[in-house]
């Protein structure tokens, strides 16, 4: 108790001197805390936005671009992550010696390494070795197109764009296209659900499986390709036009950059928990499958992965959420991502370090905080039901 | 019975055959690369590949490093002499090698000074990392700080006699103590440092020479690869015990104790290393009084320091928890009161258990060193993407520069990493 009192008593004064410090200083320099920057007109471009943003908007738009851009690169790298890490994981598992060795060394290489001289390797290059736009000029160019559809430049990789001819707002094409997709691609997974689920009851009550795989082939490709023959799908190819390629989606160098090296840096780690995941489940579990029976892919499928995943998948939330915390590292190669825009430019234009590095740190913080809030649903979850 | 043989068959063999070789395809070699290589068509296949992709790796850089150069002095030098080959120029590295270990600003015929701060980091290392050997170097461990302080900052040799001398007299004060209270030899041993370092800047600044024995080089002098050593070395060291103090406290019954902790380790470990390095760079300052002036190598230090021992504190709750609760209760049955307790039964286990845990958040604090390159510190990345490339005679070399940083770290990396698996199988005392 004793204790607690002076803990207590030391915190105050802490605090109270951290406090009058802080006053002090701030009465010096003539600053006080306040929000209103946020309102006030950014003054600076963004070159790589998802939502309308121009130097006029004001600085809390900047930031909520800087937003989205951080949970784009964190959304692609947490996928490519996971296919890259999974893949390694496995073929480190593989009887084959050399693809085993070939792995163990791309873990170990990427591991050891930081992630910021991946990072800046890879945008060096994209700057750097890329061909420019220049090189695809003339009659015998440089440089071609990748499929005539794919263009590789040092500004940034060009991909055909999908639009609707006939979709909702004309010819630029609204959200609402989109969210259309996406019910009709939600619909076919709740169908393909539905025929699963009378697939187990049948087998359950008649112990043969009626074959699903062609019905559910079908239940999603047909009804999204109908909905993109009526709204008629056409993509945009990417073309020169005078100086720089137009049309299709730009992906920017940064982007590109940011992307490729957290998925190849953090795949590395999660190849290391695939394999403990993979290693955890005793060998017996295998055998006893085998034991009744169980051909040997269904033995993976059914006996194997679904203990594995118990083990991998509170590490790989981990993992999301250092791809998430290191995706900041977008700062290094100019993408302009939270960091970049409230915690880069936005500050060192307003001089607001204070205001500006708190909401960044509570925006981390939100989303560490959310991640982990789903982990822990998920982990009780799937923990081990003890009597 | 025995002459039946002698009318049911023709001939019997009565000497043994020599033992044949196994066949060719079933031993040696042969077999390992059926088994290994080409079990099945799939796997035939994968193997094809895998050496079609490490012909295309080697194919690309052996020649490109081999061919290398080493002894020109700019990079159009080094185009004139390959004359449109492909091959590295690496004689950027032997031109900037003195900047790319130790900064652009280091007094150049001081190079010597923390050349011999690395050298005495593996004695004093030694005895921490083999404790095989005999437990009185540890004294070098203990002096190694004082030492490499004096030796990369010079100045007068005062300051840090002075320091050392404060913890002598705050270690004095507690073991006088330690045997009645704990918090009361604790907290009079810190106050009683304090004391000793007080006075002693007092005297220190009244009996300092005007020109010390070794030159005094200011902290914003200090870069390149040097840099992320003592970054990486200060912060561990300092956060492995600031960590073991959170990880107790969040296992507190005290509910402020508690509750401090885990709000603290909660908010470190939410946040990116790089909000904290803003901290430093850009808002710590308001929070020192007006009048100091805490340079940034300090301030750096300060927020590493949280921010690996929010991460340590976690890897050592793990190993607490992981301890049984029989040996909470057999210490408490011993009458041994919490100190005790935790000093001579549940930390040395404890700490055991998270020596693997505590070696990668070592590592992976070693790899965000990097990071200061991005508040404008010359780190061997700051040194490489600032003045290096940026200077007319090197602009556009990245390969050979980017390929040695991340040499470097790889080395020092992997090393450690194997060190704790050494580790890791020496002290495995159970199930052997």
């Amino acid at each position: 108790m004793t204790l607690q009192v002076i803990a207590a008593i030391i915190l105050a004064l802490s605090l109270a001197y951290l406090y009058s410090n802080l006053a002090a200083n701030l009465r010096a320099a003539g600053l006080n805390i306040s929000f209103g920057f946020l309102n006030s007109s950014a003054g600076y471009d963004i070159n790589q936005t998802l939502i309308d943003y121009n130097s006029q908007s004001s600085n809390l738009r900047a930031a909520v671009v800087g937003i989205l851009n951080t949970l784009l690169v964190a959304f692609l790298a947490c996928i490519t992550a996971t296919i890259f890490g999974v893949i390694a994981g496995v073929l480190r598992l593989s009887n084959n010696w050399l693809v085993r060795k070939l792995m163990a060394v791309y873990v170990e290489i990427f591991r050891n390494i930081p992630v910021l001289i991946w990072i800046i390797i890879i945008f060096t290059i994209m700057t750097a070795v890329m061909p420019s736009p220049r090189d695809f000029r003339g009659d015998t160019p440089a440089s071609s197109m990748l499929f005539d559809l794919f263009a590789f430049t040092n500004r940034g990789v060009y991909v055909p764009g999908p639009y609707f001819t006939r979709g909702f707002g004309g010819g630029e094409g609204s959200a609402l296209n989109w969210v259309l997709v996406i019910a009709v691609l939600v619909g076919s997974f709740f169908a393909t659900r539905f025929l699963t689920a009378r697939a187990n009851r049948i087998q359950e009550a008649t112990g043969v499986r009626p074959n699903t795989l062609w019905t559910n082939l079908a239940i999603w490709i047909l009804p999204i390709s109908i909905f993109c023959l009526i709204f008629g799908l056409t993509w945009d190819i990417p073309a020169l036009k005078g100086f720089n390629f137009g049309g299709g989606i730009k992906i920017g160098g940064p982007l590109i950059a940011l992307w490729f090296a957290l998925s190849i840096y953090t795949g590395a780690f999660i190849a290391e928990n695939v394999r403990a995941g993979i290693q955890a489940v005793s060998k017996g579990q295998t055998e006893a499958a085998a034991a009744l029976g169980i051909r040997p892919r269904r033995v993976m499928s059914l006996v194997v992965l679904p203990q594995a995943l118990r083990v991998i998948i509170p590490p790989l939330i981990s993992q999301y959420l250092n791809i998430t915390k290191n995706s900041s590292l977008a700062i290094a190669v100019g993408y302009a991502d939270i960091t970049a825009t409230l915690g880069g430019i936005t500050l060192n234009q307003t001089g607001r370090a204070i205001e500006c590095v708190l909401l960044l740190m509570l925006f981390y913080l939100v989303i560490s905080l959310t991640i982990s809030a789903v982990m822990n649903v998920y982990n009780n979850a799937m923990k081990l039901k003890e009597r | 019975m025995s002459d039946t043989h002698e009318h049911s068959v023709a001939f019997v063999r009565t000497t043994e055959i020599p033992q044949q070789p196994a066949p060719m395809n079933a031993a040696g070699p042969v077999k390992w690369m059926r088994e290994n290589l080409f079990p099945t068509w799939a796997n035939a296949l994968l193997t094809v590949a895998a050496i079609y992709v490490i012909y295309l790796i080697l194919s690309a850089t052996l020649p490109w490093i081999f061919g290398g150069l080493w002894t020109t002095s700019s990079l159009a030098e080094c185009r004139e002499v390959l004359q449109g080959k492909s091959a590295a120029c690496f004689s950027v590295l032997t031109e900037r090698w003195n900047q790319l270990l130790f900064g652009f600003k280091y007094p150049s015929d001081m190079y010597w000074r923390p050349t011999l701060a690395l050298v005495l980091m593996f004695v004093a290392l030694a005895p921490v990392l083999f404790f095989d050997l005999p437990r009185k170097l540890l004294i070098a461990t203990i002096l190694y700080p004082f030492i490499a302080y004096w030796l990369i900052w010079g100045g007068t040799v005062l300051t840090p006699i002075f320091a050392l001398v404060g913890f002598a007299v705050g270690y004095v004060v507690y073991s006088r103590f330690v045997a009645r209270n704990f918090a009361l030899a604790l907290s009079g041993g810190v106050a009683a440092a304090m004391v000793a370092w007080y006075i002693g800047s007092l005297i220190v600044s009244l009996i300092a020479p005007e020109t010390p024995l070794l030159e005094a080089v200011p902290s914003r002098d200090l870069g390149g690869f040097m840099l992320n050593m003592m970054l990486g070395l200060t912060c561990v060291s300092l956060s492995v015990p600031l960590g073991i103090a959170l990880a107790l406290g969040r296992q507190s019954s005290m509910p402020l104790i508690k509750w401090i902790c885990v709000v603290f380790i909660e908010f470190i470990r939410g946040v990116p290393l790089i909000t904290l390095l803003f901290v430093a760079s850009v808002m710590l300052a308001y929070f020192f009084p007006p009048e100091a002036t805490v340079d940034l190598f300090l301030r750096v230090v300060i927020m590493i320091t949280m921010f690996s021992s929010a991460y340590i504190a976690e890897v050592i709750r793990g190993g607490l928890a992981a301890l049984p609760k029989g040996q909470y209760e057999a210490a408490d049955s011993l009458g041994l009161d919490y100190a005790q307790a935790m000093r001579l039964i549940i930390l040395p286990q404890a700490l055991k258990i998270s020596i693997p845990g505590i070696v990668n958040i070592a590592v992976g604090l070693f790899k965000d060193t990097t990071l200061v390159s991005v508040i404008s510190m010359f780190d061997l990345v700051g040194m490489i993407r600032g003045p290096i490339l940026a200077s007319t005679d090197w602009n556009g070399v990245y390969w050979e520069l980017l390929g040695f940083a991340a040499l470097l770290f790889f080395v020092v990396c992997y090393g450690i990493s194997q060190y704790s698996q050494w580790l890791e199988r020496r002290l495995a005392t159970d199930h052997r």
